[in-house]
């Protein structure tokens, strides 16, 4: 008996690491669903479940800047909002997720980079994000340079933490699973900022239970195309691009980052934003 | 090929290993006192540390053990503001050491109090006819064939917990084999399989001769009776 409890033990941690490296790989329901029901063609669309302002699961329902882009996306290509289905891309998956073909695109902050470029394609951008700081609402940090001997909070193997690494080493980097944690840890007073790109930022900032506490900071270090990720030799590139023109150009581009950062006093960088999207490869 | 091996030029794959072989290293040591201690309490005649032993064994091995790293994190350093040495990221290493520490030493009890359960009744009654009280029977006759009679369950918890130190990420400590793991796949997303592997046979490879060496020192100092 006893040793079955071990030998469970160890299959857990087994099966943690697993699920740590493929976490939300297997998407419910998603073969063979569609297709009968409702007629129209059903899209999968990747985004994130746990970022509010960008991604966001309010238990069953979906909301954030992500999300109103690609509702507003899969409408140009004849697509209803009922038939949209969204599945969680957590960031270390989101390559499989388009290799396997269980989603048709993603949007989930994803980063336009050449090494991702080798094995998915890309539309947009729709974004261009970059790296900033979120401080209690009373701090005097107003850049990465102030930083020398504080304590700053990332996400454990994200581009934001290492370009802290790699960029100021005097800065105690504290990394944690998720910006939630981050943010509560900044709460309690021991984190003196926390870093990631500035909307993601703004969306932490600007949750009910965060309201006034904290700021973005405004002062960006770096630069993040976000794009649509596609299935390698996808042909829907051409369309995401000009539904993505349509939309910056009517105006609903510029009502979805306001209506998901309300409360945060939150402004894009606007020397980049918005962005032309790239041509097609 | 080649990109595989650049790999290892820009990442300290051995380095984020061998601060997982620490924590398990100082946790197995903590865990084995706190283990020991309380597998005493549960088979001493006092009903008070009975009671305790059995509550902290249910309690600690019933809990996640994330959840038990997360508090540390938020709980103990966050809210409470507990620092365990002058450096942030030494005191957070501690602080994960001391979450691997309680939640397995609920097992080490376990694994101890079923070596208890191998030795004769008879060994406790000729212990107490000689004039032996407790704390001295236990030290001189039991827990010595008890330890021996528990080599395999305790190098079962042990490989647990060499793996169960990845979980030392929710605890902040980034350094770890699966924190690598993950900023690798964040960088190099095009080769996500063979890094994943790397990680799976690095572990494996930690494991097995533990799984071999407690087998067979369990067969070799096994109280022949």
């Amino acid at each position: 008996m006893r040793k079955t409890r071990y030998a469970a033990a160890a299959v857990a941690a087994v099966a943690a690491l697993t699920l740590s490296a493929c976490g939300g790989g297997d998407s419910p329901e998603s073969e063979g669903g569609g297709g009968g029901e409702g007629g129209g063609e059903t899209l999968r669309i990747g985004i994130k479940f746990d970022q509010p302002g960008l991604g966001y699961d309010e238990g069953g329902s979906y909301s954030g800047f992500d999300v109103d882009v690609a509702k507003y996306v899969a409408a140009e290509l004849g697509v209803s909002e009922e038939n949209i289905e969204f599945v969680e891309a957590p960031s270390a998956n989101r390559e499989n997720l388009l290799a396997n073909e269980q989603v048709d695109m993603i949007f989930a902050t994803y980063s336009i980079t050449d090494t991702r470029k080798e094995t998915v394609d890309f539309a947009g951008p729709y974004f261009v994000a970059g790296q900033d700081l979120l401080v209690p609402t009373d701090s005097d940090i107003t850049g990465p340079e102030d930083l020398e001997g504080k304590n700053l909070c990332s996400v454990t193997g994200s581009t934001s933490a290492q370009k802290i690494k790699d960029q100021y080493p005097g800065v105690q980097l504290v990394e944690q699973p998720g910006y939630a944690e981050c943010v509560t840890a900044m709460g309690g007073g021991q984190i003196d900022a926390v870093t990631t790109d500035d909307i993601i930022l703004a969306g932490l900032a600007a949750q009910e239970a965060n309201a006034g506490k904290f700021k973005v900071v405004g002062n960006t270090f770096s630069e993040e195309n976000y794009g649509v990720g596609l299935p390698k030799g996808s042909d829907r590139c051409g369309d995401i691009n000009s539904a993505i023109t349509k939309m910056i150009g009517d105006g609903s581009w510029e009502e979805a980052i306001t209506s998901n950062t309300e409360g945060a006093d939150y402004t894009y960088n606007a020397e980049l934003n918005p962005p032309t999207p790239e041509p097609c490869a | 090929m080649e990109d595989y091996l650049s790999l290892f030029e820009t990442y300290d794959v051995l380095a984020a290993f061998w601060v997982n072989i620490q924590l398990s290293f100082w946790a197995a040591i903590c865990a084995l006192i706190i283990g020991t201690v309380l597998a005493l309490f549960r088979i001493s005649p006092i009903p008070s540390l009975q009671w305790f032993g059995a509550a902290y064994v249910n309690i600690f091995r019933n809990t996640p053990l994330t959840i038990i790293l997360a508090f540390g994190f938020l709980g103990l350093f966050s809210v409470m503001q507990i620092s365990l040495a002058a450096d942030l990221n030494a005191s957070l290493f501690r602080i994960a050491i001391v979450g691997l520490s309680v939640y397995h030493a609920a097992f080490v009890c376990e694994a101890i109090r079923s070596g208890v359960n191998t030795v004769p009744l008879g060994q406790a009654e000729a212990a107490r006819a000689i004039g032996l009280s407790f704390l001295p029977a236990a030290r001189l006759i039991i827990l010595p064939q008890a330890f021996r009679g528990a080599i395999a369950p305790l190098g079962n918890v042990l490989i647990a917990l060499i793996k169960n130190s990845t979980v030392a990420a929710a605890g902040s400590v980034a350094t770890e084999a699966s924190s690598l793991m993950k900023t690798m796949i964040e960088f190099r997303s095009d080769l996500v399989i063979p890094i994943f592997l790397t990680f799976a046979l690095g572990f494996v490879i930690l494991v097995i001769p533990i799984g071999l060496l407690t087998t067979w020192a369990s067969r070799k100092l096994a109280v022949a009776r």
